[in-house]
């Protein structure tokens, strides 16, 4: 896979999935539109690497899927964060603003 | 446990592939779709809007090909990651891994050692046998007694043609021979057996055939032998023409007819036979005469196969009823007895009999065994979680997930214990047949086979309980970190105290629990080595020191009575001129041998026996001086005389318990006795003396003169202050010099014979003290673990005391007192338990009380040393605490 720019910070994704799933199941095209809403059209989501990335945390026990009817009554898997995830969530939130601290610290100087 | 449910699933994941693949091409189709239709909205033709939305989404088949390879590879990744890592953790602490594998090995190894020989032994001992579940082992009864007696010959053909309820009777006799092929001449062990008997039991011959069933009949009328697999290969070289060949057994020739399957070894548990005759060869081997048309010789063992849906209830009660009309009809043999059945591994006869209460025991044993090894990994898991908790906090605040901590410890937990099961596997496989390395008798000649058989369900049970007790005791870690206050655990480490917490408690139990067990063990060991000694030490009634028995095998060679008297008679000549020799006298049976004494019904002058007795008396041939020559005292009257022979008045001896019976009050010297037809005076009462073991109760037993009640086959007894080697040299030259074909059998001191038969309780101690040492082994090592442990963690304690002014020796006693703390405990609930569980050791205890208090107080002793010495080095270890270090961490 090219990537001529990159959407995002790598090993960011599944945090960034994790925030969309925060308030409300979604199935995996919300999901990427909702990251693409929240961060004004900043981020996009590759749908090749979505996937991935969802099978990954449902592997992990972050998210659960299930099958559902979207909004206009289509089948759908529908994605949910589960505690562990909510917990996960919450530590690499605390974790980037840390690291991010960090880096704005470095840069600021001089 | 939705933890492993959720690692099980994803290993079926595996297997589920295609079903996960078609739902995942379906999100992807759905999210094409919904994207499809998003372009429509946005005023694209549909052809136009799918081809837009597939290219936004990227090469479909790849991506999902991505997504599968994620899915497998994070699992299977971190599996073998978690092996890695098991694998580098069991080697890191190498002293941990070897331990606690040794002692699951132990545990799971032993187990299914010992079950496998009661497997071979008791419950299938007959590999090559079809439907052993339906054999069961059938013997004579006789009112007013409980021993059980061989069958009759004609009883045995009455019960054949009577029965309905059984599919087969066969009968067995032990026998034995000398076998000369070449220049090569041998002991050899054979069985005379009932013509149906390969037929009846389904053993098929490799080579030639089994025996037809007149050859069962007629007196010495078939000279026919089937030969063991094992004497075909090891005496005829495996001969292939060997059938057809003849064979001089017994000093009959024998056509070799049939060689038996490899594992074939006879239906007489613990012996190997080599050869098997037909019952019409009865009397050619027996050289008690002939038996096959006597009712009243009981000499024979005997099995059935019950008909398929018989009960041994059923069955018994026909063969109640049979008993009943022989009653009836043969009322002068066959009176007050009757027949039984028993399972298999109630055989009255052969090892079984022997070993059934040993090994009842060694099962009872091995599985305390199994429990103090499970106790003890469960104590080194328990010691080392406490020793990671540091490691798992430090990980958990280094961000690794719980879940991946909890599967990585279960993935080391596994590891050990499936190394060890197939440790322990290897040691049951090693083990399976080493029954008889343990057997402590040894006969030249006869080659002693107890079949051990693995059997996977005992192998199954042993390793999970093994896994089982390994795994939960893996993961304590993985709990206890699932709670643990991170900052607090990191602060806290190495600053308990000796013997506080609730944790520390389990493990306590866990090592009380160890302690329990053993002392049980011991004080069963203890109990066994006591009998022993008191068996050894209690008087048979005849003296064991100086005294050189031995035998030669007139019979099988082929003496008529006359040839035999004339070199019995020279052969004593020679043997009273030997240096050192001060007596020696014939007996046909040697005291404590595995000959069997006559038996023959009795009148006694002047006593009328009650209605149903039979009076009935066992009795041996002797020569003159046998008496002096063994040291039996005779207590009234004479001992025999040379001239006690044909041409004197015939007379006998009998033993006190015999004269006491018969002739209460009254003298029994000159009193009359009649033994098949003869009258016979008694002339001497002899003290009571211990004929077959010493296990033995007083029984009626008289003697005769050999030289008026001839026999061909007959034993020396030799007083002489030589060895018994020397003995056996010269006699050998003696023997030789008369006879160029005859050798002395079995020359061996009284005192050896003696030991023979203490052959169970022998075996018994040696598996208890094997068994006892291990557990004693195991349990040392657990009081080790704790005690090491609770000072590891209690360091800042231990420094603090130091620092205020405790010696050496103070903390050494402060350790150790810990230490003797846990020990009494244990001790205490052990003897409590030893107290009732050795009353089931019952007959293998001889004039020791199961609570016998000097067995106990040795268990005691070794147990407070033993616990001491596991103590001594973890409290050695505190004394060298550095308080200055101690106090900083």
């Amino acid at each position: 896979m090219a990537k001529e720019k990159p959407d995002l910070v790598y090993g960011t994704l599944d945090m960034l999935i994790l925030k969309a799933l925060q308030h409300e199941p979604r199935h995996g095209l919300a999901i990427a539109d909702r990251i693409q809403q929240i961060s004004k059209d900043i981020l996009h989501v590759e749908q090749g690497s979505l996937y991935p990335a969802l099978y990954r945390l449902e592997a992990q026990g972050w998210i659960t899927a299930a099958w559902g009817v979207s909004d206009n009554n289509r089948k759908a898997r529908y994605y949910k964060l589960t505690s562990a995830g909510r917990k996960q969530l919450a530590a690499e939130q605390e974790h980037w603003s840390r690291i991010t601290k960090g880096i704005d610290l470095v840069l600021a100087e001089g | 446990m939705p933890r492993l449910r959720s690692w099980l699933s994803r290993l079926l994941g595996l297997f589920q592939k295609s079903r996960r693949d078609a739902e995942m091409a379906e999100e992807m189709q759905t999210h094409v779709d919904l994207l499809t239709e998003r372009n429509i909205a946005a005023g694209m033709l549909p052809e136009e809007a799918r081809n837009a939305a597939l290219r936004q989404f990227g090469r479909l088949e790849q991506t999902k090909e991505i997504a599968r390879e994620q899915r497998i590879w994070t699992w299977a990744d971190e599996f073998l990651q978690d092996i890695r890592f098991g694998a580098r953790m069991l080697v890191r602490s190498p002293g941990f891994s070897v331990l606690a594998i040794l002692c699951l090995m132990l545990g799971i190894g032993t187990n299914a050692a010992v079950f496998s020989w009661i497997e071979g032994i008791l419950i299938r001992p007959y590999p090559l046998v079809a439907h052993q579940d339906r054999m069961v082992a059938l013997f004579g009864t006789r009112q007013g007694t409980t021993e059980k007696e061989g069958l009759a010959y004609p009883d045995f053909l009455d019960l054949q043609k009577n029965s309905t309820l059984f599919e087969s009777f066969i009968v067995d006799r032990i026998t034995g021979t000398t076998l000369s092929v070449g220049d090569r001449a041998e002991r050899a062990t054979g069985g005379i057996v009932s013509a149906n008997y390969f037929n009846a039991l389904g053993v098929r011959p490799v080579l030639g055939r089994g025996f037809r069933p007149e050859e069962g009949e007629g007196r010495n009328a078939h000279p026919v032998a089937v030969i063991s697999y094992l004497t075909w290969q090891d005496r005829y070289k495996g001969d292939p023409k060997i059938i057809g060949k003849t064979q001089f057994l017994d000093g009959v020739q024998h056509t070799i007819i049939g060689v038996a399957p490899e594992k074939f070894h006879g239906t007489f548990i613990g012996y190997s036979f080599n050869f098997w005759v037909p019952t019409s060869m009865q009397e050619t081997f027996d050289s008690t005469g002939y038996k096959l048309e006597d009712r009243g010789a009981r000499w024979i063992e005997g099995y059935a196969f019950l008909k398929p849906g018989v009960t041994r209830q059923q069955a018994q009660a026909e063969l109640n009823a049979i008993a009943q009309r022989l009653e009836n009809d043969f009322p002068k043999t066959n009176r007050g007895h009757g027949f039984e059945i028993l399972p298999l591994w109630k055989t009255p006869f052969n090892a079984v009999a022997n070993l059934s209460p040993t090994l009842g025991i060694t099962t009872g044993v091995a599985f305390f065994v199994l429990l103090i090894a499970c106790a003890n990994v469960s104590n080194l898991l328990l010691a080392r979680s406490l020793l990671r908790r540091h490691e798992m906090t430090m990980r958990l605040a280094l961000g690794a997930r719980r879940r991946r901590l909890v599967k990585q410890l279960f993935t080391e937990g596994l590891l050990l214990s499936v190394i060890a099961a197939a440790g322990g596997i290897t040691v049951a496989y090693w083990c399976r047949n080493a029954l008889v390395l343990v057997s402590p008798t040894r006969i030249p000649g006869i080659t002693i086979d107890y079949p051990g058989q693995l059997d996977w369900r005992v192998l199954a049970l042993s390793v999970a309980v093994c896994i089982g007790s390994t795994m939960l005791f893996a993961l304590v870690p993985a709990i206890q970190a699932s709670h643990v206050d991170l900052s607090g655990a990191l602060k806290s480490e190495g600053s308990g105290m000796i013997g506080g917490s609730g944790r520390s408690r389990l493990r306590s139990v866990l090592v009380f629990v160890q302690v329990a067990l053993s002392f049980v063990l011991i004080a069963g060991t203890g109990l066994l080595l006591r009998s022993l000694a008191q068996m050894q030490s209690s008087d048979p009634g005849f003296s064991t020191r100086n005294v050189v028995v031995s035998a030669v095998d007139l019979f099988s060679s082929g003496y008529k009575p006359e040839r035999a008297k004339i070199f019995y008679e020279q052969i004593l000549e020679r043997i009273r001129a030997l240096p050192g020799v001060q007596s020696a006298a014939l007996a046909r049976v040697r005291p404590f041998s595995y000959s069997v004494y006559s038996s023959a019904p009795l009148e006694i002058e002047g006593y009328q026996p009650p209605r149903n007795e039979q009076v009935a008396a066992d009795y041996n041939q002797v020569g003159e001086e046998y008496f002096v020559t063994i040291g039996i005292p005779i207590v009234a009257g004479r001992e025999f005389r040379r001239n006690d022979d044909e041409n004197g008045p015939p007379v006998a001896i009998v033993n006190e318990t015999m004269a006491a019976k018969y002739w209460p009050g009254k003298d029994a010297i000159g009193q009359r006795l009649k033994v098949k037809d003869k009258w016979m005076e008694i002339v001497g009462v002899a003290k009571n003396a211990n004929y077959r073991t010493k296990l033995e109760q007083p029984t009626p037993f008289f003697y005769v003169p050999v030289r008026q009640n001839f026999v061909v086959q007959n034993g020396f007894i030799i007083r002489s202050e030589q060895s018994a080697t020397a003995i056996m040299n010269a006699l050998a030259r003696e023997i030789h010099a008369l006879d160029p074909n005859l050798a002395p059998v079995d020359t061996i001191s009284l005192q050896e014979q003696v030991d023979r038969m203490s052959y169970a309780q022998r075996l018994a101690v040696t598996l208890l003290a094997i068994f006892g040492g291990m557990a004693l082994f195991l349990a040392a090592i657990g009081l080790y673990a704790v005690l090491s442990y609770s000072v590891s963690q209690s360091t800042r304690e231990l420094g603090l005391r130091m620092a205020l002014g405790a010696g050496a020796g103070d903390l050494l006693r402060l350790v150790i007192s810990r230490g003797v703390r846990l020990t009494t405990a244990g001790v205490v609930i052990g003897a409590i338990a030893a107290l009732t569980l050795t009353r089931l050791m019952g007959n293998l205890l001889y004039k020791v009380s199961p609570r016998d208090p000097l067995a106990f107080g040795m268990a005691f002793i070794v147990m407070t040393l033993v616990a001491l010495v596991a103590c001594f080095l973890p409290a050695w270890r505190a004394t060298r605490i550095d308080p200055v270090r101690a106090l900083r961490t």
